[in-house]
């Protein structure tokens, strides 16, 4: 019989080859990635093709796709156990097959029950696929077990509902998991969760030694929680027979360490993002030993990476069908950062970035992992150009401006959901949906009355009362409106946060943090081009009203033309920037929950739809119902001086103001990018560089024609993998609602030649 | 100094190399059959634009342009109808650093002094001509464009004397400009220029039939269908295009 190892011994062997001291004696995988990475400047010849394993497997799960698609979108849903980390047994999907195992529940494709967010939406979820929730988890979660959603409702003061009921403030997660939160998934293929446990044990005795004041409870008591998270993991890890007490020795351990930590906090939180971090540079250290002492092949790293993949593409929540609106696509917003550049100045590219992104070939396409590649101009040539080639091929990659974000996030940071930086295990966000500018325009106007509902939802400001709209008297008066609705808006956010942290606190995925975090209050801005070009028409243009019989603005005529947003004109992209750095300044101004910092984004994800069937017709011509444009986009169609000139205008738009970040979507045809397939690549990576040169933060790519979309909407069946980029995450597109479809087939492509 | 500017694209990809800044002038004395910018022909209209408002728009783009190897195309229309604009802008494209391009026909070419003059200046600014070359027989030329080929292949010498690069292009229209015969024809002049860097060979398309309608003009080449690959390949190889 061999001996047990030792504590030491195991993290000698664990750590065998590893340079560097400081990540030894204090948690810190920023400073082992620093020390270990192998740095790759070639190309992608080195890649390999899918095993037979990952095919059988991933036919597998294209099959199972196939009979959630014909059940109606949801194969199958528990409504008796509650999910927590240790409540399903191991549920595999070919055990003999899968190199990295684990599900959310005992079985692929079966949504977990999820009610501490709200039994209401848990219930709603269930009843839209013709499932019911159990007699005894409602009974539970309504007379014994508050939850985050009724805690919410408690506190909510008239005002806030009624602003939410107009669709003013919309989208909060005051329903549903916040979400937007990243756990070091890391940390625990690095040091095995026992030290983790340890340094979460000594941070909770250097807690609260002096005085014991409210926070400092709440503090104590989150980190006993955590540190009852953390021994969950180890046993739910225990169930698929894995120890992860102890380091991982090697890069199989590694994938399904990090992977079962990443499983516990999706076992835990259904949050609308459950983003993944910055892990493939990281594991390329665990691969790159193997492969040097002969332990690996290529082709087993790449099988790797294909399983692990694989298991990220299975994510999934049970959702109502209002969410499947706001979010449409089913989307879960693994996103996973890749690329970028370290402070030093080396790019943080390894053999590891290329075989994430291989995985779209290897698997083909798909909206998840929500592949990110932090874009410098920094970054080595081949990589640049693979990184295009891919996008051409799959519309499936998003691209956010390393060299804008690193010098205010580091060079160890992710992105949570779609634009939202954040430092890794140091930095969460509270995610605050977004305010309709929009709309707030049309209330400086009407005197704080909504145009839809017809009553007075804002206070009783006094309306303009002129036939023709004066550029100055409603800017002023939306000045006004704006002051009013960043302070509800950040009040209505610190309740919502402050219950659920009391009611539904990510638990494994705090405990996956420093024990002193960085908190960002994340709120948004909604319909930034309709205001902007709103604003250029009163001043360019003339504006007429029309009235109901009431007095109420409902409708307005343009007489003349007028710059619009889109097209590099300064005189209208100055407004956009104005009411960005107004907004931002005005939310600074009041006291916001856990002293998190104010951060804004301008993001609509798949939600500018719905926003503009909540909104009237706006003094920009757009007729009332219409979607906005999504994100920072210019509304379609606007922008008709091609697209280097749409990509100019987004930006301008000041990052500084809007660190929750800037998001842009980019739709063009592949005959525009150039005549053959090099030039597009060379054209790509250099629109990639120019706009990252000019600032400009995020940037979804879809390369594809119209025609494709309008076959796909007839013959779903022939597409099961067509993906797109929305506003900040990818989908598959016959996954969309028609509406959805609909509005992404009318936006802008970029064709000119 | 103004120019007529019928229309500007910032993310041209086809007109030169890497990603141009495309100025469309306004104005053209060809009258081509498949012209699939009809709506440029008439002089004296579109937008008046000063060459300093054009250059601050265009300096917006630098980052782009630096990236690709691209620059400034400008296109029409016929550009050298505008000659005087042309050089005020090249000569300040050139103070940025900026490549410059002209997508020209050659239709309006003379050897008369003035222009000659002109043009002599033109092209010290001018780092690369794309120049269609529509047709090699005289008479087809005449039946296709409304004019003449032999000035426009005086001005085809002409560069290859003062070694100006050029970019020879051939739009493939089946019936009208794909006889073999010809296609030989104009390989072989194209053999007497020692100054063409490149051959393209574009495929005719309807994408600009609808600006024909528009204008209540009669579309003459109604029918023709877009050419075949097996014609365009054809096409290239007579032409030594890649």
């Amino acid at each position: 019989m061999m001996a047990l190892l030792t504590v030491n011994e195991a993290l000698t062997d664990a750590w065998r080859t590893f340079k560097g001291d400081k990540w030894k004696k204090e948690i810190d995988v920023r400073d082992f990635i620093l020390n270990n990475v192998t740095v790759y400047t070639g190309d992608e010849s080195f890649l390999q093709g899918p095993t037979e394993a990952t095919k059988t497997l991933w036919e597998q799960v294209m099959e199972l796709s196939k009979l959630e698609r014909e059940k109606g979108g949801v194969l199958d849903m528990d409504t008796e156990i509650v999910s927590t980390i240790t409540s399903h047994g191991p549920g595999y999907l070919n055990r003999e097959l899968e190199k990295v195992v684990g599900f959310q529940t005992d079985q692929p494709f079966k949504r977990a029950l999820m009610p501490f967010g709200g039994i209401r939406m848990a219930e709603q979820a269930c009843e839209a696929y013709g499932y019911e929730v159990s007699d005894d988890v409602k009974k539970i979660f309504t007379q014994y077990r508050k939850t985050h959603n009724q805690g919410v409702f408690d506190v909510y003061t008239d005002e806030m509902k009624a602003a939410r009921k107009a669709g003013i403030i919309t989208g909060l997660p005051d329903a549903y998991g916040r979400g937007r939160i990243i756990g070091d998934y890391r940390r625990v293929a690095l040091y095995g969760v026992d030290r983790l446990i340890e340094e979460k044990k000594k941070d909770l005795r250097n807690t609260g030694a002096r005085t014991m004041s409210e926070d400092i409870i709440r503090l104590r008591e989150e980190l006993a929680e955590q540190i009852r998270a953390l021994q969950e993991l180890k046993e739910m890890a225990a169930s698929y027979g894995y120890d992860i007490s102890k380091p991982a020795r090697n890069a199989h351990e590694a994938f399904q360490w990090l992977y079962f930590a990443y499983l516990a906090a999706i076992k835990e939180q259904n949050g609308a993002a459950m983003s993944l971090g910055r892990v493939s540079t990281f594991l390329d250290i665990y691969i790159e030993r193997d492969l040097q002492e002969g332990t690996l092949t290529e082709k087993e790293a790449q099988e790797l990476v294909d399983h692990f993949v694989m298991k990220l593409r299975l994510v999934k929540f049970a959702r109502t069908p209002e969410y499947n609106e706001l979010f449409s696509g089913d989307p879960t917003w693994v996103t996973e950062s890749i690329g970028g550049v370290a402070i030093d100045g080396r790019p943080l590219v390894t053999k590891n970035s290329f075989r994430f992104l291989h995985t779209l070939d290897n698997l083909g396409p798909a909206p998840e992992p929500n592949l990110t590649v932090l874009w410098s101009t920094q970054l080595p040539e081949a990589f640049k150009k693979y990184c295009a080639k891919m996008s051409i091929q799959t519309s499936s990659i998003q691209y956010e401006n390393d060299d804008l974000m690193r010098p205010e996030f580091g060079d160890d940071y992710g992105i949570a959901c779609c634009v939202s930086a954040m430092r890794i295990g140091k930095q969460m966000q509270f995610f605050g949906a977004r305010a309709n500018l929009a709309k707030a325009l049309l209330y400086a106007i009407n005197g704080g009355v909504d145009e839809k509902l017809k009553v007075q939802i804002g206070p009783e400001f006094a309306p303009v009362t002129s036939e023709y709209l004066d550029y100055d008297e409603v800017m002023r008066k939306f000045d006004n409106v704006m002051e009013w609705l960043a302070e509800l808006y950040i009040n209505t956010l610190n309740v919502i946060h402050y219950m659920h942290d009391k009611y539904c606190y990510e638990r494994i995925e705090m405990a996956l943090h420093d024990t002193h975090v960085m908190r960002t209050m994340a709120t948004g801005i909604a319909g930034l081009s309709v205001v902007a070009d709103s604003l250029s028409a009163m001043k360019y243009a003339k504006v007429k009203t029309i009235r109901d019989e009431n007095g109420l603005a409902v409708d307005f005529e343009i007489e003349g033309d007028f710059p619009k947003y889109g097209n590099n004109d300064d005189r209208v992209d100055s407004i956009a920037v104005d009411i960005v750095e107004r907004f931002m300044t005005k939310l600074r101004k009041h006291k916001t929950y856990r002293d998190s910092k104010h951060t804004t984004s301008i993001l609509t994800i798949t939600s500018n739809v719905v926003y503009g069937k909540k909104t009237g017709n706006t003094p920009d011509g757009r007729r009332a119902g219409e979607p906005f444009a999504p994100g920072a986009n210019p509304l379609h169609g606007r922008d008709t001086k091609g697209a280097l000139a749409s990509l100019s205008s987004v930006a301008k738009l000041p990052y500084e103001y809007a660190l929750d970040g800037i998001s842009n979507t980019f739709s063009i045809v592949p005959k525009a990018l150039g005549k053959d397939d090099a030039t597009r690549v060379q054209n790509l990576v250099a629109i990639l560089d120019g706009y990252a040169k000019k600032r400009g933060h995020h940037l979804n790519v879809n390369v594809f024609n119209r025609e494709t979309l309008l076959d796909a909407m007839e013959h779903p069946e022939k597409y099961p993998q067509l993906t797109i980029r929305v506003s900040g995450y990818a989908v598959n597109f016959i996954k969309l609602t028609r509406e959805q479809q609909i509005d992404v087939i009318n936006r802008t492509f970029h064709e000119t030649m | 100094m103004n120019g007529f500017i019928h229309s500007i694209e910032s993310c041209g990809t086809v007109d030169g190399p890497g990603i141009r800044y495309v100025i469309f002038t306004q104005g053209c004395l060809l009258r081509c059959q498949y012209c699939h910018n009809a709506d440029t022909w008439d002089i004296g209209k579109g937008k008046q634009m000063s060459v300093e408002e054009i250059i601050a728009d265009a300096e917006t783009y630098l980052p782009f342009m630096q990236a690709s190897g691209g620059g400034i195309t400008v296109s029409g229309g016929e550009p050298l109808l505008q000659i005087d604009f042309l050089i005020e802008l090249f000569r300040r494209c050139k103070q940025l650093g900026i490549h410059t391009t002209i997508d020209s026909s050659g239709g309006c070419y003379s050897t008369e002094a003035s222009f000659q003059q002109k043009l002599n200046e033109l092209l010290q600014y001018t780092d690369l001509i794309l120049l269609d070359l529509k047709h090699i027989d005289e008479k087809k030329h005449r039946k296709l464009t409304g004019k003449t080929n032999e000035h426009i292949l005086a001005f085809a010498r002409l560069l290859s004397e003062r070694n100006v690069p050029v970019w020879i292009r051939h739009v493939l229209v089946p019936t009208v400009t794909d006889d073999e015969e010809d296609l030989r024809r104009l390989a072989a002049f194209i053999r007497t220029l020692d100054n063409v860097e490149k051959i393209e060979v574009l495929p005719y398309h309807q994408l600009g039939v609808y600006k024909w309608k528009a204008l209540g003009l009669t579309y003459p080449l109604e029918g023709i269908p877009t050419p075949s690959e097996q014609l365009v390949e054809k096409a290239k190889q007579i032409l030594g295009a890649k």
